[in-house]
């Protein structure tokens, strides 16, 4: 008799197991639980990246989060920027070469004073068949400097003439230096000389926007559909928030046969471990860096097997002092604390993804001479003749008596390892004892905007290609992302000659010079400079990324 | 025959006041109850793990001459070895030793949230039950009122918005988890304060505070030990569940959570680092649950044929 | 009944205020402000935000505005995603979750109550001995762990199953037992203990002496009846689902909302944090009021009079 109602039991297990086990991996039925909020009724197929002979032209990528916005005058992040470099053009783009070329715009002339461009638009369609005119272009550049937008991105735009003055609140809008001469000419104009311009035209603040539908429906970013037109390689049809963005090769692109991938998935996959897995088990053709990153434990043996691919970043990670305070008033101490640091052992050890140790503060894919630095990394000696020199100067007699010194991070399991090592280098290296402190970013911020800390960390991801954007940051004490209280009138001197010199190479050694102060007095501690490490089908080619980051799969396609 | 004498027996210092008193240990009730626990063999593993397991706590960290929070970048991520018996972490920290620092902070966060619990429950559940009436009403209401908040919802609002540390992490795990213990000891009151044993010492002129001490919470000793035993497991379990989130405790400190969900991403590379911690998360829990169910069963022998 | 529905109903409410009073002051002062970015923002722009989102207002208004808002079932926009409203990324995110949580509840009753009434059955013997090990070994490996482990073994080492998405019937699997595992435990330590009590009842026994079988006796007179402390477990139940299910749906990269939700803690998206939280408790209270009405339906000893707990 029991063992009748046992056995009941175990072929109901037994059943819910089998019902568990009887679809195959590769099998997708459609109609399932998973949802589709698109609006299109795209269906993945289950074709493989490994399907031998004729290879199948569908990249299956992976985004770490939801873009937060479609916009490109909203959009401030690189989950965005990814997906709107496939989707939109803009007057330039940057090629494979790594420099900007000609892209929506035809033909580009510099006035003499290099302060007046003229772009020449080609013949370029939406993907609904509208033209993109030079008022795509200037109605989507003026809704970034309107205030009422809240663009965060709105200072990109500030090298035109009244453009700040408009974002601030300040200007009118017809001052602002955007013309639309007629359907195919554009012209701005810029407040100083600015020989990184046609870079910036390529940056996702500076896309166009379909003007007709823009301004009728204010809400046309919101979702994947007729309202959200493209023009570039790729079209947007499908955005499930949350899940995934699909996007199909777009046939009104004006340069269509240069690409030859027909779809892009991209899955919105945030554990990092979990995207590595899918890679592994060819659930997606590419995890890592630029939008995502690997998990910093599996980076040894991905390098071991020769799958990690590497590419330097224009990317700098360092710490800030706060200099208005003791014992960071003094150059000397901010100097031994500077030189006492073994970067490559950090990068060797903690970081791991083959970084390039810094001891300068311009990227060397801006600056190459900077891969060998200012100083050299780990100089111990050097950093307790500083020491002792600082100490003496603040009136110390041993290091025991300086202030207790807190080093501060936002919390991130990265900035922590990296914030323990340094802790540890420190104590060793030149006694002091260093507590650590973490805080959320909002907050983290803050203190480091009222300069409520002593030693804080910071990333700088180069907006464009050119070393102002490193050393401007500097410029004024209370400029906006200052935080250090430093100031210097030589090296805004520097800058500020640098700002109107039209000759490349001499504006290229004033901003030499003012780095050469900056790292002399380091009220920044560079550390090292990022790199992007990735792993990739291996059939899969030509896909470019460039040395802000930005991946670009135009080119991209699958070797058969 | 010898003849009783009386000198042969002494006064035994009874006072007259104190004839009256009333009160007899539970001795022979607890002694029940150990002996059928005692005869629990999964409690009997369990308890034993938990000795084991403080003792570790205590006295691991010291066991190797090794430091929980000092770096050597040289030594990161060595599999377990003569050296380094759980093996190195990352930072070339060891684990066995951080392991124990990290027992000594689960428990402590297990074992405060409990003893809060407590503290705030029997207060809250005696006085409401005791008093009774419109008393006991508005306490139980507001008690009520507070324990449809959900308990981890609150607990992550609370790591994300009064920092991450270790006060606010027992806050944020006390803050509604007092509700459960106060109903149980209301529970009991309630059913014991008309027993005849109370009404006798009431009338015999006993206080409030007296009938509580001497009478009513020794008796609901029982409920309120499982209620704490099992206390501990959930608080360890929400401390390595707030990790997961990212929402643990600051480093260079170490807890099982903080320590598991660094390990995570290492199950392929390094295993020891998350086996380690999550052994022995398992493990504390495993036996404070087993403990708490002997426990029970101890103290409700119906369900022991 | 009625009226004690109607009472449940007010305790609700007034949890449910606590609730968004609670979670709106927390926020409130938690540190930093939303907008707060590497790059300063000109002070317009972050006027413009300010007044967008209503914090430029003293803090009752924008108090009353929110209950009134959540009251009219409206979260606000969120901070970080500029294409959705709190309200869509619920509608969308709890679609998903809805079906994986009910998938593990589904297979937590199933399996929980067969291995409770194994143990039962089979009391003190090698039988009952296993099915409580795996029982309190599901509830002492947190829901991470159980979910790494299961996604390692199952999907990376085996390939079974595929590692992540929500896609097909498949990639459900391993999701839905990673979930279920706490709560089958839970039921079947539940069931056990409640099954053991009805047994040693006098109908059981009467029962037995009519000579009935024991697989009538079990499925006619034990289980039933001891499915009440199970239906008091509900409320537990879905709180353990909805919390389980964020670290779920991250490690299992399933577009549901308790990953949405552990994105905007990571974000710090004040609205998505409040809204969600709000929503759940919600779900929490409502499932509670259904585990009330429920016990006062099927279990004919309670009067809807009284409070259970009362003596």
């Amino acid at each position: 008799m029991k063992k009748r109602i046992m056995i009941v039991l175990s072929m109901l297990l037994m059943t819910s197991l089998v019902f568990a086990a009887c679809s195959k991996p590769t099998n997708n039925q459609p109609g399932n639980t998973g949802n589709n909020k698109g609006t299109t009724s795209e269906r993945e197929s289950p074709a493989q990246g490994d399907a031998g002979g004729n290879a199948s032209q569908e990249l299956r990528y992976n985004l770490h989060s939801e873009p937060p916005s479609l916009h490109p005058g909203l959009a401030n992040d690189n989950v965005s920027g990814g997906v709107l470099n496939q989707i939109l053009e803009g007057l330039t783009t940057i090629g494979k070469s790594g420099k900007p070329e000609k892209a929506i715009a035809e033909q580009i002339d510099v006035s003499d004073d290099q302060k007046v461009y003229t772009f020449k638009l080609r013949d370029a369609v939406w993907s609904n068949g509208d033209p993109v005119t030079a008022h795509d272009f200037e109605y989507a550049w003026k809704w970034v400097l309107d205030p009422a937008n809240e663009a965060k991105y709105a200072y990109q735009l500030y090298y035109i003439e009244g453009a700040e003055q408009a974002n601030t609140g300040k200007g009118s809008d017809d001052a602002i230096g955007i013309n639309a001469l007629d359907e195919k000419t554009l012209e701005v104009k810029l407040v100083n000389p600015t020989p990184f311009f046609l870079e910036l035209t390529s940056f996702y603040t500076y896309l166009p926007i379909n003007s007709k539908i823009a301004e009728a429906n204010k809400n046309w970013a919101d979702n994947a559909g007729d309202l959200y037109t493209s023009n570039g390689p790729f079209k947007l049809v499908e955005w499930s928030h949350n899940d995934k963005v699909v996007l199909l090769k777009n046939d009104s692109y004006w340069d269509k046969n240069t690409v030859k991938l027909d779809k892009i998935t991209m899955t919105i996959v945030n554990d990092e471990n979990t995207v590595l897995g899918m890679f592994e088990k060819n659930e997606l053709d590419w995890a890592g860096s630029p939008i995502g990153a690997l998990p910093t434990d599996a980076i040894p043996s991905l390098r071991d097997s020769g799958k990690l691919h590497s590419q330097a970043a224009a990317s700098t990670y360092f710490y800030k002092f706060n200099t208005t305070e003791k014992p960071f008033n003094n150059a000397n101490i901010r100097r031994a604390f500077a030189y006492a640091i073994d970067r490559q052992a950090i990068i060797d050890n903690v970081t791991q993804g083959g970084q390039f140790p810094a001891t300068a503060f311009v990227p060397p894919s801006i600056f190459a001479d900077n891969s060998k630095g200012f100083f050299a990394d780990n100089d111990i000696d050097k950093a307790k003749g500083f020491l002792q020199k600082g100490l003496e100067e603040l009136g110390y007699k041993d290091v025991s008596e300086l202030p207790a010194i807190t080093l501060s991070y936002n919390t991130s399991e990265g900035h922590q390892k990296i914030a323990q090592a340094i802790q540890d280098m420190w104590t060793k290296n030149l006694g002091v004892e260093v507590t650590l402190e973490n805080s959320e970013w909002a907050v983290y911020i803050e203190k480091l905007h009222s300069l409520d800390y002593q030693v804080g960390r910071m990333g700088w991801i180069a907006d464009f290609n050119d070393a102002v954007n490193f050393l401007e940051m500097f410029r004024d004490k209370d400029g906006g992302n200052n935080d250090t209280g430093w100031e210097n009138a030589q090296f805004k001197d520097l800058l500020a000659k640098s700002s109107t010199e039209k000759d490349a190479a001499k504006r290229t050694q004033l901003l030499k010079d003012a780095e050469a102060i900056l790292m002399d007095e380091v009220p920044v501690l560079p550390i090292y400079f990022y790199t992007n490490n990735w792993v990739v089908n291996d059939k899969l080619k030509d896909v470019f990324i460039d040395g802000l980051s930005n991946i670009y799969f135009k080119w991209a396609y699958f070797e058969a | 025959m010898e003849p009783v004498l009386r000198d042969k027996f002494k006064l035994a210092g009874i006072k007259h006041q104190d004839a009256d008193n009333v009160s007899r240990s539970g001795l022979s009730f607890w002694r029940d109850v150990m002996t059928r626990f005692y005869k629990n063999k999964l409690a009997m593993i369990g308890l034993a793990l938990l000795i084991g397991l403080v003792f570790m706590a205590v006295f691991g960290p010291h066991m190797t001459g090794y430091d929980y929070r000092t770096n050597n970048l040289s030594q990161k991520n060595l599999a377990p070895s003569a050296e380094h018996w759980f093996g190195t972490d990352d930072l070339g920290r060891d684990v066995f030793t951080r392991t124990w620092e990290g027992a000594r902070i689960s428990l402590l966060i297990g074992v405060s949230a409990a003893l809060i619990d407590l503290l705030i429950g029997v207060i809250w559940g005696g006085i409401a039950a005791y008093r009774g009436g419109r008393t006991d009403e508005a306490m139980m209401r507001a008690a009520d009122i507070l324990y449809g908040v959900p308990y981890l919802l609150l607990a992550i609002l609370f790591m994300v918005v009064l920092g991450q540390s270790l006060a606010t992490m027992i806050l944020a795990m006390t803050i509604t988890g007092w509700i459960n213990m106060a109903r149980i000891v209301r529970g009991e009151v309630l059913s014991l304060k008309n027993r005849e044993y109370v009404l006798a010492a009431r009338t015999l002129g006993a206080g409030m505070s007296r009938i509580m001490r001497k009478h009513l919470i020794p008796n609901t000793m029982g409920p309120i030990l499982v209620t704490m035993t099992l206390t501990v497991p959930t608080a360890i379990f929400t401390e390595s569940f707030l990790s997961y989130l990212g929402l643990g405790l600051s480093p260079p400190l170490a807890s099982w959570g903080t320590m598991a969900s660094d390990g995570l991403p290492a199950i392929k590379y390094y295993p020891w680092r998350l086996f380690f911690p999550a052994a022995f998360i398992c493990l504390t829990i495993f036996a404070f649950n087993v403990i708490g169910d002997g426990l029970r069963d101890a103290l409700d022998p119906k369900l022991r044929k | 009944m009625l009226r004690y529905i109607g009472k449940r109903v007010l305790y609700i409410l007034l949890s449910l205020w606590l609730i968004v009073t609670a979670t709106f002051f927390l926020m409130r002062f938690a540190p930093g402000n939303p907008f707060t970015s590497e790059k300063r923002l000109p002070a317009q722009i972050e006027a413009n935000l300010k007044a967008h989102y209503g914090l430029d207002q003293p803090w009752y208004v924008q108090y009353g505005e929110y209950l009134v808002k959540i009251a009219q079932w409206d979260f606000g926009p969120s901070f970080k995603y500029k294409s959705q409203t709190v309200n869509q990324l619920i509608a969308d995110g709890f679609q998903v979750s809805a079906v994986l949580g009910l998938m593990a509840i589904f297979i937590a009753l199933a399996v929980g109550v067969i291995l409770g009434t194994i143990a039962a059955l089979k009391h003190n013997r090698w039988q009952d001995y296993g099915a409580m090990i795996i029982a309190v070994a599901g509830i002492s490996v947190p829901s991470f762990i159980m979910a790494t482990v299961l996604q390692y073994v199952f999907a990376l080492q085996l390939g079974i199953f595929p590692v992540a998405r929500w896609e097909s019937f498949m990639h459900t699997v391993l999701p839905a037992l990673a979930l279920a595992s706490t709560p089958t435990a839970f039921i079947a330590r539940l069931t056990r203990s409640s099954m053991l009590e009805v047994l040693s009842n006098d109908y059981i026994k009467t029962a037995r002496a009519k000579g009935l079988s024991q697989s009538s006796i079990t499925v006619r007179h034990t289980i039933r009846n001891a499915m009440l402390p199970v239906v008091s477990y509900m409320g537990p139940l879905a709180a353990t689902i909805i919390t389980g299910s964020f670290v779920i749906e991250k490690i299992f990269g399933i577009p549901g909302l308790g990953s949405s939700f552990v994105l905007s803690i990571g974000n710090r998206d004040y609205t998505v944090i409040m809204g969600v939280t709000v929503f759940y408790s919600i779900i929490l209270l409502l499932c509670v009021l259904l585990v009330d009405i429920l016990y006062v339906l099927i279990d004919p000893r309670i009067k809807l009079t009284g409070r259970k707990e009362s003596a």
